[in-house]
Formats: C-alpha cells, sequence, structure tokens
C-alpha cells in the first residue's frame, strides 16, 4: 500500500510538469492526485472499477473545490492532477493494440470499459461543481 | 469604465482571450464563459459565441460581422489557463482597461513554457516508472520503464518538431518505446513486457482527452465532443499500433 502512496504522489505532481502547472501548486497536485488514487484502490476490490473511479473523482473534486479556495488557483490545475493517476489512458491504448492485433472481442470489451470509467470521472467532476453550487450561500 | 472601447476592440480581445484558452487546452465551456464574460464588461451585453477544437466563432448583435479564428495546434498548458483566466476576471472587476487587458494577454499568450525539455523529459519518465508500479508492476521493472518512458516522450517531442503529423510522431515514439522494452527484457534488465509498455506510454496516451471529451458531451457541447473523441481514439490507436508493430516484428 505504501508503494501506491508514493508512486502516486509522484506520477501525478511530475505529469502535470508536462501539462506546464505553477511550480507552487505541484505538491497539492500530487497529494489531490495520491488520496483520489488511494480511495480507488481501496475500493474497487469490492464495488467494481467504475464505481470507484466514481468515488475517486468524486472526492477529486471534493478537493480541488477547497484548494482552489485555499490556493487561490484556478479549479482545472488541482483536478487534470487529480484524475490523472485515474484516466483510462493506459486503458485505450490496450483495447487499441487488442484491435491491431486482430482480437477484437477483447478489443470491444476493453473499449466499452475505458468508455464507462471516462464516464464514471467525468461524473465524479460535474457531481462536485453541482456540490460545490449548491454549497456556497446565495447573494441576496 | 471610464473611457468607451469601441465594439471592434472588444471584439478582439474576446476572441484573443479565447484562442490561448482553446490554445492551452481549456474546457469548451470555460472558454464560452471567459469571451462572454469580457464581452459583457465591456458593454457587450448580446454576444454569442460558439466554441469547437479547430475553430472559434464570436459575434455580437449589431452590425459587427461574426468573426472565426481558426486553431491550428493544442497542447495542454495550465499556466496558460490561469493567467487568463484571472485577467478576465480583473476585466469584469472593472480593474483593466482595454489597452491594458490587451496588453496583458498578448504576453500570457506568448509566455514560454515554465519547465525546460531535460526537465520535461525527466517528468515523463518518473511518471512512467510510477505508474509501471500503480498497475501492479515489480521494482525489477522500474529502470525499464523510467528509461523506456523519457526516450518515448523525447522522441515524441522531437518527431513533432520535424514532422507535423501527429499520427506519425505518435506512432513511431510508441515504436520506440515498444523495442526498448523488448529489449530491456530480452536482456534481462526487465521481467513483464506487458506492463512495462504500458507505464511507458503513459504520458503519450490521451486519457485526459477522453475525459475531458466526454465532459463535453455531458455540458451538451456536442461537436466538441465527438471530436476531442475522434482525437482521443486516433492517438490511442496511433500508440497502440506502435507497440503492436514492434511485437509482432520483433518478438
Amino acid at each position: 500500500m505504501w508503494a501506491h502512496f508514493l508512486t502516486s504522489f509522484f506520477a501525478a505532481s511530475s505529469f502535470v510538469i508536462l501539462f506546464n502547472a505553477p511550480k507552487k501548486s505541484l505538491l497539492q497536485c500530487g497529494l489531490v492526485g495520491m488520496l483520489g488514487w488511494v480511495l480507488y484502490v481501496a475500493v474497487r476490490g469490492e464495488i467494481g472499477e467504475a464505481p470507484a473511479t466514481l468515488a475517486a473523482s468524486l472526492l477529486v473534486g471534493i478537493l480541488c473545490q477547497l484548494f482552489a479556495k485555499i490556493y487561490r488557483t484556478p479549479v482545472i490545475i488541482f483536478s487534470v492532477a487529480g484524475v490523472i493517476p485515474l484516466v483510462p489512458g493506459g486503458m485505450a491504448y490496450n483495447a487499441m493494440r487488442r484491435f491491431v492485433e486482430n482480437q477484437y472481442d477483447q478489443a470491444l470489451q476493453i473499449g466499452a470499459q475505458t468508455l464507462m470509467i471516462a464516464g464514471a470521472i467525468a461524473a465524479g467532476l460535474v457531481l462536485s461543481e453541482v456540490l460545490n453550487q449548491m454549497m456556497r450561500p446565495k447573494k441576496i | 469604465m471610464d473611457q468607451k472601447t469601441s465594439i471592434y476592440e472588444t471584439i478582439e480581445l474576446c476572441l484573443l482571450a479565447g484562442k490561448i484558452m482553446l490554445q492551452s487546452g481549456a474546457e469548451t465551456y470555460r472558454v464560452e464563459d471567459t469571451m462572454v464574460r469580457i464581452a459583457t464588461a465591456f458593454g457587450l451585453t448580446e454576444s454569442h459565441s460558439y466554441v469547437t477544437p479547430t475553430a472559434l466563432i464570436f459575434s455580437t448583435s449589431g452590425e459587427q460581422p461574426a468573426k472565426l479564428i481558426r486553431i491550428e495546434e493544442r497542447t495542454t498548458d495550465l499556466h496558460k489557463i490561469a493567467e487568463v483566466n484571472s485577467i478576465s476576471r480583473r476585466i469584469a472587476l472593472g480593474e483593466l482597461s482595454a489597452p491594458e487587458a490587451k496588453a496583458l494577454l498578448l504576453k500570457a499568450g506568448a509566455a514560454s513554457f515554465n519547465y525546460k525539455l531535460p526537465v520535461q523529459i525527466l517528468a515523463a519518465a518518473l511518471t512512467s516508472a510510477c505508474f509501471l508500479i500503480m498497475f501492479g508492476g515489480i521494482w525489477y521493472d522500474f529502470a525499464a520503464a523510467f528509461i523506456a518512458g523519457g526516450a518515448g516522450f523525447a522522441a515524441s517531442v522531437y518527431l513533432h518538431r520535424i514532422v507535423q503529423v501527429k499520427f506519425f510522431a505518435e506512432f513511431s515514439a510508441a515504436l520506440l518505446v515498444g523495442l526498448l522494452g523488448l529489449l530491456f527484457v530480452w536482456a534481462g534488465l526487465g521481467r513483464e513486457f506487458d506492463r512495462i509498455a504500458v507505464g511507458s506510454v503513459m504520458p503519450l496516451v490521451p486519457g485526459l482527452l477522453i475525459t475531458n471529451a466526454i465532459r463535453d458531451l455531458m455540458a451538451g457541447h456536442l461537436v466538441s465532443g465527438i471530436s476531442k473523441g475522434a482525437d482521443a481514439c486516433l492517438t490511442a490507436f496511433a500508440i497502440g499500433a506502435g507497440i503492436a508493430v514492434a511485437i509482432i516484428f520483433f518478438h
């Protein structure tokens, strides 16, 4: 488990370097990515891949809204970092690789799973935005 | 606003802000939002923007014709998105005049990357190696994924500079990753080829693009969502094909 903590932290914070994230937010980016991934790993055995992804991206979304307020940085910087460990890039690659290797049944199966996971991440982020808007005190 | 800003100037400003955001990979709704917010701040209450990944159309009711900007190249640049976002906020608060805002936007648009290329390659290498472990790989393969991932990313950046075809750059980079992975396994420096390969291609794969495509679709930006999805599929195909070719010919 400690390996997951360590590697997901470094994976998220080094990946956002490729996306030119501001230097001062690298630590927080890594933290958001790590917490999302650890939750995903912890629950995926019990509830399955897509629901675990949904839970993790919801947590990431809420953390991002919080961090964005604390550090006065746009939400997108943290949310990109947070979902990086979760996004099904490796899965999309696997699906396409099966296509090229003529294993069409497996390719379709992995492809559908990719879409489900991408949908779960998107839904989690949208849900956290909605929650944030509901919690915000109304201006009169 | 003290001085009256001409409609033409405002439209130019909106388009400039929109263009920088879209080229930096901002979500569609954020681009449209920013443009309308700037327009409203300068007194154009009725404006429409239509944003797709390849072009941006902005029109105001009145005599000015609608204007279109073509977007050739898109990357992800979080720093620029944050900059333009804060500039547009200051415009909305009335802190900036049109010429000031234009100067700031031009400066933000021309800003270079925060990190030098060697740092980026190191970051890509570290990402690859970390993903290998996260996907259940063994620490023995850490170095192999580190080198293959870094080399793959460096190759994709370099090839993208000399050939403008994205598909070719991604395919060749994945081919290189596949060959390096096979070489490491053959030489005994790595054990599980599949895990090394999937870790090493992580800096190249379009995971974020797929997720953004679905977010756009959910938000009702159908054209953007579909075209981003097609882009992501093509990239995933290029990478999958690169690795598969390496396996088929050299295994």
